[in-house]
């Protein structure tokens, strides 16, 4: 059955080629823990997607519930978590998540160090790389001040500070986070709106950049 | 056992079994998050009283409006939200409460307020009319009668409760 619906669509698509060039390539010896087993440190990038695959998948369903807006942001995340089935799970999933998703990230970029995998020709995908750890940090910082509880408020108000003891540009800066003079209302539409839309649209990007750059070049070869 | 499953197949199945069992545990908690209004649909009942002795009521509907306790998620309307029901006695003298929702869809029906149409309910959006029993007029948009409250009489006094269901 699924069988048949795959060659129907396939036989007027022919994706087949497609998922071939992107999936059916050999696993060098030297990444595979089947052979040494210390090779697991090259799961990392792989196992950072799937946390990054998790956030986006949770933080979408979460948008079903969530309001971004100072009234009922943070009644709605009460609700969501206590008054639905699955909401503590769902709200943990993006919770925890976010945290597993920067460890993940930054022992996959150990693991680059270690191993020398920056030098050139890969160089490029380092400076990638670093886009997408700057990217994923924004999330977090935005993700943060959801909830609108204390605890957001104050981490909000002291990143906003931090960020205005840039020379010269620092207050321009804290006034463009703020969306105006205080953390209000405007700053949480707008944290939401980087969080949900500009940020993921840019990680995508980024992420597809990197896999293309991965392909092209292979992956670097045995210490 | 009489086929034999090959060494492919057999890896097929054990690799799909597993990312299906992988996928699923991390898609149920979500689907089961989205889908709990469905599952939640209309629970509980009330009956308010609407400030109306039964002597008040004639055969003329009139409109009555009360307040029901409204929980719409982490919302809750401050005093409540407000219901209309069109309230009358039928030919036997018993009580009846009509929704005003229309059956057509779901705009507001009135009593006799249309010139047009003397002594009937009346909704303006596509002209759904409603003979006074609430039954619909036949070649009129609307393909039910209009819905009633569930009413109670307590110290000659009524009570409306929720929309029966048909
Ligand atoms: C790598 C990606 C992401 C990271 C690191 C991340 C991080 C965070 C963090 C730290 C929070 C605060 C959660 C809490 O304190 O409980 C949060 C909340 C939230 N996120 Fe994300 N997020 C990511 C992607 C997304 C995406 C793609 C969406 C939607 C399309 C999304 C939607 C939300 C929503 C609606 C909330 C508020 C609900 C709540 O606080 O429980 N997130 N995120
Ligand atoms: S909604 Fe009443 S006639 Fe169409």
């Amino acid at each position: 059955m699924l069988k048949a619906i795959y060659d129907w669509v396939d036989e007027r698509l022919d994706i087949t080629p497609i998922w071939r060039d992107v999936a059916d390539h050999e696993v060098p010896e030297h990444v595979n823990p089947a052979h040494h087993f210390s090779a697991f440190i090259y799961c990392f990038g792989g196992l950072t997607f799937f946390v990054v695959v998790i956030q986006i998948l949770s933080g979408m369903f979460l948008a079903m519930y969530y309001v971004p807006d100072i009234v009922n942001a943070h009644a709605s995340v009460n609700y969501l978590q206590n008054k639905l089935a699955m909401g503590a799970i769902v709200r943990g999933m993006h919770h925890w998540g976010a945290s597993v998703s920067i460890v993940m990230l930054f022992l996959h970029t150990l693991r680059v160090f270690f191993t020398g995998s920056y030098k050139h020709p890969r160089e490029f995908n380092w400076v990638i790389g670093m886009l997408i750890f700057f990217v994923m940090l924004g999330l977090g910082f935005t993700g943060y001040l959801l909830p609108w509880d204390n605890k957001a408020y104050f981490a909000t108000k002291v990143g906003v500070e931090i960020a205005a003891t840039v020379p010269f540009l620092g207050p321009y800066i804290a006034s463009f986070l703020q969306g105006g003079d205080i953390v209000g209302a405007q700053t949480l539409a707008r944290f939401f709106a980087l969080h949900v839309f500009f940020l993921p649209a840019a990680l995508l990007g980024l992420l597809g950049a990197h896999f293309i750059l991965i392909r092209r070049q292979g992956i670097s070869g045995p210490l | 056992m009489g086929k034999k499953v090959s060494r492919r197949k057999f890896l097929t199945y054990t690799l799909g079994g597993t990312a299906g069992f992988l996928a699923s545990g991390v898609l149920f908690p979500m689907v089961r998050f989205a889908v709990d209004p469905v599952l939640k649909r209309g629970a509980g009942e009330q009956y308010v009283d609407v400030n109306l002795t039964i002597d008040q009521i004639t055969e003329t509907p009139r409109s009555v409006e009360f307040t029901v306790h409204r929980e719409d998620g982490w919302y809750v309307p401050e005093g409540g939200e407000k219901l209309t029901a069109w309230v009358m006695k039928d030919d036997n003298g018993d009580v009846v409460a009509f929704s005003p929702i229309c059956k057509h869809l779901g705009c507001t029906v009135n009593w006799d307020s249309n010139p047009q149409f003397k002594n009937e309910f009346f909704c303006p959006c596509h002209f759904g009319r409603y003979y006074k029993d609430g039954t619909n007029v036949p070649g009129t948009p609307p393909t039910s009668p209009l819905d009633r409250y569930k009413t109670k009489v307590e110290n000659g006094k009524l009570l409306i409760g929720p929309v029966e269901k048909a």
